[in-house]
């Protein structure tokens, strides 16, 4: 499932620019299925290896297995155990991909999705929702996702007009420094408000730190609208990212509308972030490392920096959450304490050698 | 306007907001904060405060009180309960935003896990009481020459008593004291042997949050189970805190008889949004019905009321 609504219909469907490009992508799908694969096999539970494939084709393939799995072995895979390794898939897929989008629009190698107070804004929003919002338990819909989602895009539009409206020459500095600023403010209104009310602290807490561990169906069919669009949406930009990447007043002179395409990117990353943070909380590191070390190994053009960080952020977070399940199991470990344990010393290898050769 | 489609991509994108919450029935996670919290854990706030702490027995600093406090303020909801349940209610001037039992406490602003020296210090006490010393506050009411007692959160059932028969005496109040810890004892034991007798040994799941956490056969809240016979499915995950957060994988796959909810008021749990939880209605303690409801309150403090935790865990327990 994950292998063929993942990588398989934007790596097929992309125009290849170029020849080397599809080399790239066959590696990037093959990872990603790879780490989708590993993700399905292990875990706490420790089921046999092949009831588990036969089991996934079970539920996948229009045809009807025996795997040989329990009933309960068969939920835990299915229900459990799948609907994780596929969040996990789609979020390092949105982190990753923003993150590149947005080092693009900027030209800032330090750009994430967190940079512009997306992060912050949602966090604000979220914590207003849990504190003064109304019991949830009867409405049709949950106002924290949607709280979430505006106090994330408000955070951006906020940023995104203060540096523009200073500087008339809508610098990318200015962006970045705008968004700086109100993270900060943001963040403060967060803490406020959160220790503000004790009695929903804890809820607060909970939220901040993700919730990887109780991903469900639900989680990911929320996501993976999202993922289309965004994803969708940002490849159909690589080229006039790479033309940013000359420069604004080159790029201007080129043709490019160069406010319009950063607008576009910005909010179709966005978008994408507030969807992956409004389901598993705050997993850093993704969007900066893995657009970077994709970059270092296979060049710095969007046409392939934009879906090998997809695809590569989706297979770094499954492989991370993998070892978040399995390392202290039956405990968990928090994902970002795994992203940045493995990831920062890979990255500086990468670094190193790319310095070197 | 030089951009007209600016408002309008935003439109369009708030648009999606909503439609993503529709299809969204539970609470989500998220985050703002700086990365650094990524790489932290927080074991739930309540309990996980005990954890790395010296043993529960109570420890005084700043100057001996000469005599039997008039103007005490309790940041403990534990020692709250406490004070009023052996008669040094109408001493207790201010408790903290936490101390919600009994009614009748003094409750105000004032904060246990954030104290604020000041604020204290202008209720006038001649007593403090506190939970965490953590932020030091012990040494700064010292330097006020207000006395402070800390009264750790307890390892052991025998802390309770021990804090319970430290307030009497630190209130004049020391018959009483032990009067209420006698009777617990006697309550205690009479909750256990009216507790059903499982044919083999039962495992629980204690839910401390949704995500979760849980805690192991060491920790307070284990030792209460075990009087009862009964051993935490997160015994092999203890890492060393006693409060471990397990896997959803894991909780599954132990298949615990008896799951009991902490979270009833934190995380607006019960045993019907347990039973809702993919997968979860496989679990013995789901079909046997042996989920169990517990106030946060009285399964996350140390004081009288813990024979009330014990006997929601025995009326809870399947008979069989």
């Amino acid at each position: 499932m994950a292998v063929a609504v993942g990588p398989l219909g934007i790596g097929t469907r992309a125009p290849v620019a170029g020849s080397r490009i599809a080399p790239w992508l066959a590696c990037g799908v093959a990872a990603l299925a790879g780490a989708v694969v590993i993700g399905i096999l292990t875990g706490p539970a420790g089921l046999p290896l092949g009831g588990s494939l036969v089991e996934v084709a079970d539920h996948v393939l229009p045809v009807d297995l025996d795997s040989g799995l329990t009933a309960a072995q068969a939920t835990i895979l299915w229900e459990i155990r799948v609907p994780r390794v596929l969040l996990g898939a789609a979020v390092g897929w949105l982190l990753a991909g923003a993150g590149a989008a947005y080092q693009g629009v900027f030209r800032n190698p330090l750009a994430d999705p967190f940079t512009l107070g997306s992060a912050a804004g949602a966090g604000l929003g979220a914590t207003l929702a849990i504190v003064y919002g109304p019991a949830t338990g009867s409405w049709p819909l949950d106002p924290l996702p949607v709280a979430s989602f505006a106090g994330a895009l408000l955070a951006v539009a906020v940023s995104y007009m203060l540096g523009t409206g200073v500087d008339r020459s809508r610098s990318a500095t200015s962006i970045v420094l705008a968004g700086i600023a109100v993270a900060a403010f943001f963040t403060a209104l967060q803490t406020y408000v959160q220790q503000r009310d004790t009695d929903t602290v804890q809820r607060v807490y909970t939220w901040l730190l993700g919730r990887m561990s109780t991903a469900t169906w639900d989680d990911v069919r929320l996501v993976m609208p999202y993922l289309i669009v965004c994803s969708g949406g940002l490849l159909a930009l690589r080229r006039m990212l790479d033309v940013l990447r000359v420069g604004e007043l080159e790029a201007a002179a080129l043709g490019l509308h160069v406010a319009r395409v950063r607008l576009a990117a910005v909010a179709l990353a966005t978008l994408g972030t507030a969807a992956a943070v409004s389901v598993t909380g705050l997993i850093g590191f993704v969007g900066i490392i893995v657009p970077h070390t994709v970059r270092l190994v296979a060049g710095a053009s969007y046409r392939r920096v934009l879906p090998l960080s997809m695809l590569c952020g989706g297979a770094f977070l499954v492989l991370a959450d993998v070892l978040a399940r399995t390392l202290a199991s039956p405990a968990e470990i928090p994902i970002g304490v795994v992203t940045a344990f493995f990831g920062a010393p890979f990255f500086l290898l990468v670094l190193r050698s790319r310095r070197r050769a | 306007m030089k951009h007209p489609w600016r408002p309008i991509a935003l439109a369009v994108a708030l648009l999606g907001v909503v439609g993503c919450g529709a299809d969204r029935p539970d609470a989500a996670g998220g985050t703002p904060a700086p990365a650094t919290t990524s790489t932290t854990t927080a074991a739930p706030l309540t309990m996980a405060s005990s954890t790395s702490r010296a043993p529960g027995a109570a420890t005084t600093s700043g100057p001996t009180a000469p005599s039997a406090p008039k103007r005490i303020v309790s940041l403990s909801p534990t020692a709250t309960e406490s004070l009023f349940a052996i008669g040094a209610g109408p001493l207790v001037v201010a408790v903290d935003d936490q101390s919600n039992f009994p009614a009748e406490a003094p409750r105000t602003e004032l904060s246990g896990f954030r104290p604020n020296v000041e604020a204290i210090a202008a209720k006038n006490p001649d007593l403090v009481v506190i939970a965490d010393d953590s932020a030091k506050l012990a040494e700064a009411l010292g330097k006020l020459k207000i006395p402070v007692l800390v009264q750790l959160p307890a390892k052991t059932i025998d802390d309770v008593y021990a804090q319970i028969g430290e307030l009497g005496t630190r209130t004049g109040r020391r018959s009483q004291a032990d009067a209420l810890t006698a009777r617990m004892k006697a309550d205690l034991a009479a909750a256990v042997a009216a507790a059903p007798k499982p044919s083999k040994p039962l495992r629980y799941y204690h839910e401390l949050d949704d995500t979760y956490y849980t805690v192991t056969s060491t920790t307070f809240a284990g030792q209460l189970y075990r009087l009862f016979g009964l051993t935490s499915i997160a015994d092999a995950a203890d890492d060393g805190s006693g409060f471990p957060q397990l896997s959803a994988e894991a909780i599954l796959t132990a298949d615990p008889d008896v799951i009991f909810l902490a979270d009833t008021k934190c995380c607006k749990q019960s045993a019907r949004t347990v039973a809702a939880r993919p997968g979860w209605s496989t679990l013995k303690a789901v079909k046997a019905n042996a989920v169990v409801e517990l106030d946060d309150d009285l399964a996350s403090r140390w004081g009288p009321r813990i024979v009330e935790f014990a006997r929601a865990v025995a009326a809870g327990l399947p008979r069989s």
